[in-house]
């Protein structure tokens, strides 16, 4: 018996991508493997550790958890939308991304785009955030490198540089 | 580790979901997919037919009434802690959603979800427990209620049918001189709890007239207990009465038992302190 193909219109950082997928496929490994978009990481696979978050409609979600086909109609915006592009040759850095280089919380990179995800939302919705407020924002994100020190420096960073203007 | 193959239905109304729902019996319905997902990738169910009911119109709404919040099958857990109207009628929902896992699973996951999946462990199949409040479900049979009393039947067992599909749970909103609190202890704020409290005190003319705490990740089912005209000492005595708590990786029943202790002090505290300055606020 061959299984059940649907056809999926996923809109991906700005982009539409017309995938057929079987309904089992997660969003994951459409964005990994049918949208070539390889900066999603994928680590437990079952919703704990953070590395495969995207944006949903703007709103920071687990991409191993949602069905692609279920992600029709929706805004995805993965680690690859979040740069500007200037429409010159280069793109520039979103003020997480360039807070994370500023501070050395990129690390081993691994856990990194979820980061990046989850706290372009958490700005968002507390641009000002306190310390304990920035480790609250991350605190669904696993990172085994070094206790956090460097991703909470950048969470300050780039509410800095969010409220600077860059 | 990937889901085993499954047919995919996306219904546009509520009726067609119901059809969908009986005339495949090994359905299973696809809310926010934080349990299910999880469930499905590590093969520990394997359903032959997703009913996704994310498109099902008129279930994502909050409605607060003189007697209750309603929360609509679609309505994220984080739309509900941030809802205003419902935290202010009923503040035990914010308190205890605050614990329900970080908030990105918060965002998808939903609070009907969590209680028709009626893990033990999670808060608000003990909130609504502990409030006595009520689901509302359908099936191409009809309608019913099912009250909280009736809901919970074991592990991870309601007593919802698998044709049936929940429309909205129903929490009823603080009375008159009633007052809540929320306590747990997890090993990282987020994750489930080792053991979590959730406490209603009602006060009349100062004095405590009736008093019940609900306890999760202590036992099979979610629990609530009466403790009216307990001491806390006394209260934690009688809930290590009706639960026992198990051994697992995470926690030796010796100190879940503990925590039972001190988490029943610590809510039954703070749920009559909470009923007396209510009231105060509302004779005075
Ligand atoms: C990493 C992680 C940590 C978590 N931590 C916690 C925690 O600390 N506390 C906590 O409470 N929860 C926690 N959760 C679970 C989370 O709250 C889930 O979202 C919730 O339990 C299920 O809701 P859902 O909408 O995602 O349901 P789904 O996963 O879609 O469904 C769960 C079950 O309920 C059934 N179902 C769902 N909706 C309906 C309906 N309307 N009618 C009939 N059947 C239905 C499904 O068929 C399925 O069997 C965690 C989840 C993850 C991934
Ligand atoms: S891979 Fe999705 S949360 Fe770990
Ligand atoms: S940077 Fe290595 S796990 Fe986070």
């Amino acid at each position: 018996m061959t299984e059940e193909v649907h056809d999926v219109r996923l809109q991906v950082n700005g982009a539409t991508h017309a995938v057929t997928v079987p309904a089992r496929r997660l969003l994951s490994d459409a964005l990994r493997h049918d949208c070539g978009l390889t900066g999603t990481h994928v680590g437990c696979e079952h919703g704990v550790c953070g590395a495969c978050t995207v944006l949903m409609d703007g709103r920071p979600v687990r991409s191993c958890l949602v069905l692609a086909v279920s992600a029709e109609d929706t805004e995805v915006t993965t680690v690859e939308g979040l740069a500007e592009d200037t429409g010159e040759d280069d793109t520039v850095l979103s003020p997480v991304q360039q807070a994370f280089s500023d501070c050395h919380g990129l690390q081993c990179g691994f856990c990194t785009p979820g980061f990046l995800t989850t706290i372009t939302a958490g700005l968002r919705a507390n641009p000002d955030p306190t310390e304990d407020e920035a480790r609250d924002m991350i605190a669904g994100n696993l990172c085994r490198c070094t206790g956090y020190q460097n991703i909470v420096k950048a969470v300050l960073r780039a509410a800095e540089l969010t409220r600077e203007g860059r | 580790m990937k889901p085993a193959p499954f047919a995919y239905r996306r219904p546009e109304t509520v009726e067609e979901a119901l059809e969908a729902l009986a005339r495949e019996p090994g359905a299973k319905v696809l809310a926010g997919g934080q349990s299910l997902v999880p469930l499905l990738s590590m093969r520990l169910a394997s359903p032959g037919t997703l009913v996704d009911v994310n498109r099902l119109p008129g279930l994502d709404q909050v409605t607060v009434s003189d007697d209750e919040v309603r929360v609509g099958a679609l309505v994220r857990h984080a739309d509900l802690l941030a809802h205003a109207p419902a935290g202010e009628r009923q503040p035990l929902l914010a308190m205890a959603l605050a614990h329900v896992a970080h908030a990105t699973i918060r965002n998808r996951g939903t609070t009907v979800g969590s209680i028709v999946h009626a893990d033990a462990a999670a808060e608000m199949p003990t909130v609504l427990a502990l409030l006595g409040g009520s689901v509302e479900v359908a099936s191409v049979r009809g309608r019913r209620t099912i009250a909280a009393a009736d809901l919970f039947a074991g592990p991870l067992e309601s007593t919802i049918a698998a044709d049936e599909l929940a429309l909205s749970a129903g929490f009823p909103v603080l009375g008159p001189g009633e007052g809540v609190g929320f306590a747990e202890v997890a090993r990282r704020h987020g994750d489930y709890a080792l053991c979590g409290v959730a406490g209603l005190v009602r006060v009349e003319d100062d004095a405590v007239t009736e008093a019940r705490l609900g306890y999760l990740s202590v036992a099979d089912v979610p629990t609530v207990v009466d403790v009216t005209g307990c001491d806390p000492a006394e209260a934690a005595a009688r809930a290590l009465e009706r639960i026992e708590p198990g051994d697992d990786i995470h926690a030796s029943a010796a100190y879940r038992a503990q925590l039972v202790k001190v988490l029943t002090r610590r809510v039954l505290t703070a749920a009559t302190d909470d009923a007396r300055s209510r009231d105060a606020r509302r004779t005075g």
